[in-house]
């Protein structure tokens, strides 16, 4: 594990032992439910998971660059790691979901600032150990740019569906692509969010701690308004899977992604309500385009004539095929496991 | 096929692997690989794991195989169903062949062969005989289709060494032993990436899937800056030497191009996708649990084997992957379509028992333009 300072525990949080740091720090959990004075930082907590279920990032007290406000520091990480032991005892997976990746934007934002700082070496060059540590990615830095091997680009680029995150696109020179720091930190998102996710998952759940009772209630009655219909029935193809998992993630699905999901999802005998949640979670939801649109492909208005899932082939050219060896040269998605034996 | 055909195959084969066992050998660490073969007229035996040379000369001389493959997969249990294998790795291969990349030579030797009578025609939506509608496509490609399939390994490996840092002693190419070569990457970089980062690959390396803006040309804010200059690393560089020709034109070209604006730059790009982008077949290089042709193994669409080609220039497939026997042989030959061998030049035959070696013979049963008389 790297040795951190205190200011980049603050930016990031999820690398630290929480057990060790409450410790270190002389606290209790308990504490934080009984003591007047910290109470307040449970309020604290639970508005960092309110902004993150709103798909927005937590405006912190380390911005403007109050980072040397010694005070400032440890409540940043405290509301961090209370936020978490409120999602553990709510039990709210969507939260869990939607606050890792709200998290995860978060430091992506420092990161992409400790990378690009050049008057401060010691600050790139943890950003850079983050990346590697965690992501296997080796960057190098090289003028104004990092470089990272094609490999390492393309295992992470391969879930981008932009045409500008093709490797084609990308500057290549000698086996290495060079991004900016934008692009080096952006690359590494989804990973990040998931890294986030996982850590709070496997975190141990605390039994009820006096005082935590509140907010944890105000977050159950939350997460109602975020709750996902699992319509997935059976085995899914890698293709359809994967929107699923930018939907559910809230990220953006191309329209075609949309369009492919939808069309596959009828043909599969779901109805348009079932189908219709799904999208919720999408930046741009609107219910009434969302259903009209669905109806649209469902043939249940307009010319009548209802859409069909594009094939295989079709859809590897807009980079929405995530084949298998499980595919086995099907040829519609719709074909994905009639052939098995 | 007959069954005197095969015989007559299945011989000629097992004498070419009796006198040729330090032709074909396993590849480095044979035991993390999958073989398999498959007989005339049946299907494909897989899962096989070996051990050494030996094994494999054994396997050879009990199956009289018609063609042997070799994965370019690591696995800790090659033998095992495909989910049970334990994938480690695989080297990267391409496979660039002849009847991909649009020659205009292709028609002058393809023919088609009905599959019920046999019969041998230049139409190719059904039999002028039988009218049955299913055929076979059968060419015997020419000097033309070599060269140009060579033109594309060396585009290929240009990009793999000067974009892709991947040296020189890790690429490897072999004649297929048909229409085409197989080029190998060994111990690079990409050992370990599965197949949609393969699939990535493919696309830069075929130049599929650009955007102006990597050219240069923005739908907005457009610049001169912007756009590629010959000492540029990469399908920039390229770009410059294909677009521009010359240094002198380049600025009379730039401005071109802004005069016709995006979209047809976006045009630009595409033609630029069919001439300079390496023709390679993406499925290949994607499917990472893939059995190829064994190098030193005989190609029973040709008779002829597949080889590695140390001076990729000078190869020439007609003279050094033919190794089947003189002796002479009689048969029925329906070949309309002249072909070289050995720097012998036979046919066209018109249906006419014909004496010829067994090379000779043996190339065209594997194509379906004779049989034993
Ligand atoms: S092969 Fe077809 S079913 Fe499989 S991921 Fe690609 S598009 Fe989907
Ligand atoms: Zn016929
Ligand atoms: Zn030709």
């Amino acid at each position: 594990m790297l040795a951190l300072g205190q200011d980049e525990i603050a930016k990031y949080p999820f690398l630290a032992d929480a057990g060790q740091y409450l410790k270190d720090q002389g606290f209790s959990l308990d504490q934080f439910g009984s003591d007047p004075d910290l109470k307040h930082l449970i309020e604290k907590a639970y508005e960092r998971i309110r902004i993150a279920a709103d798909g927005k990032i937590y405006k912190s007290d380390l911005d403007g660059d109050q980072a040397s406000n010694s005070a400032a520091l440890p409540r940043e990480v405290f509301s961090f790691l209370l936020a978490i032991v409120l999602l553990k005892l709510s039990g709210m997976h969507t939260l869990i979901k939607r606050f890792a990746l709200a998290e995860a934007r978060r430091a992506e934002k420092y990161l992409e600032r400790d990378l690009a700082n050049i008057s401060d070496e010691s600050k790139n060059q943890l950003a850079i150990r983050v990346i590697d540590d965690l992501f296997s990615v080796q960057v190098k830095k090289s003028d104004d740019y990092f470089i990272i091997p094609v490999s390492d680009y393309l295992k992470h680029s391969v879930n981008f569906h932009e045409r500008e995150w093709k490797l084609i696109n990308r500057h290549v020179e000698n086996g290495q692509v060079f991004l900016s720091p934008h692009e080096t930190v952006r690359l590494i998102r989804k990973e990040l969010g998931t890294y986030i996710n996982s850590k709070i998952i496997n975190a141990k759940t605390p039994t009820m701690i006096p005082g935590f009772e509140d907010s944890v209630n105000k977050l159950v009655s939350l997460s109602k308004k975020f709750a996902t219909y699992t319509v997935i029935t059976g085995e899914y193809p890698p293709c359809m899977k994967h929107a699923i998992e930018i939907l559910e993630k809230g990220e953006n699905l191309p329209h075609s992604g949309r369009f492919m999901l939808a069309t596959f999802l009828l043909s599969k005998g779901q109805t348009v309500q079932q189908i219709a949640p799904l999208f919720k979670n999408a930046p741009d939801y609107n219910e009434r385009v969302t259903l009209y649109q669905l109806n649209h492909l469902a043939g249940t208005s307009g010319s009548g004539t209802q859409y069909s899932c594009p094939s295989c082939e079709k859809l590897k050219t807009q980079s929405l095929c995530f084949a298998t060896s499980e595919c086995d040269n099907i040829i519609n998605p719709l074909q994905f496991g009639r052939k098995k034996k | 096929m007959q069954e005197s055909d095969i015989i007559f195959l299945e011989d000629s084969f097992k004498k070419y692997y009796f006198n040729h066992f330090d032709q074909i050998t396993v590849p480095e660490r044979t035991s993390e690989r999958e073989f398999g073969y498959q007989k005339f007229n049946s299907g494909m035996t897989r899962h096989i794991s070996l051990k050494d040379d030996k094994e494999l000369h054994l396997l050879l001389m009990q199956n009289v195989p018609s063609d042997v493959y070799c994965s370019n997969a690591y696995y800790t249990f090659p033998n095992l169903p495909m989910n049970e294998k334990d994938w480690k790795e695989a080297d990267l291969i391409f496979d660039i062949d002849a009847k991909d990349l649009d020659l205009s030579c292709r028609e002058s030797h393809t023919v088609s062969v009905c599959n019920e009578c046999n019969e041998i025609s230049k139409n190719s939506i059904q039999c002028l005989k039988c009218n049955s509608p299913k055929l076979e496509k059968k060419s015997l490609p020419c000097k033309n289709c070599i060269d140009a399939s060579k033109t594309e390994v060396s585009k290929l490996s240009e990009v793999l060494i000067d974009d892709l840092a991947i040296t020189k002693e890790n690429i490897q190419v072999y004649f297929s032993g048909n229409e085409g070569f197989h080029v190998y990457v060994y111990d690079s970089q990409f050992q370990e990436i599965g197949s949609r980062e393969r699939s990535e690959l493919t696309d830069y390396i075929s130049l599929r899937g650009a955007i102006p803006e990597t050219f240069g040309m923005k739908k907005l804010k457009q610049n001169r800056a912007y756009f590629p200059d010959f000492d540029d690393k990469g399908w920039r560089g390229r770009f410059s030497k294909h677009v521009f020709g010359s240094k002198s034109k380049r600025s009379k070209i730039i401005t071109e191009l802004l005069a016709n604006g995006y979209t047809s730059f976006q045009k630009t790009l595409d033609d630029m996708s069919e001439n300079i982008g390496v023709k390679i077949d993406p499925n290949v290089t994607m499917d990472i649990h893939r059995i190829f042709r064994l190098p030193g193994s005989i190609n029973s669409k040709s008779g002829l084997t597949k080889t590695l080609c140390d001076n990729l220039s000078k190869f020439d497939p007609y003279v050094e992957a033919s190794f089947l026997s003189e002796d002479t042989v009689e048969v029925f030959a329906n070949c309309p379509i002249e072909f070289k061998l050995k720097n012998k030049t036979f046919g066209p035959y018109n249906n006419e028992k014909v004496t010829i070696p067994t090379f000779a013979a043996v190339y065209m049963i594997c194509k379906k333009l004779a049989r034993i008389a």
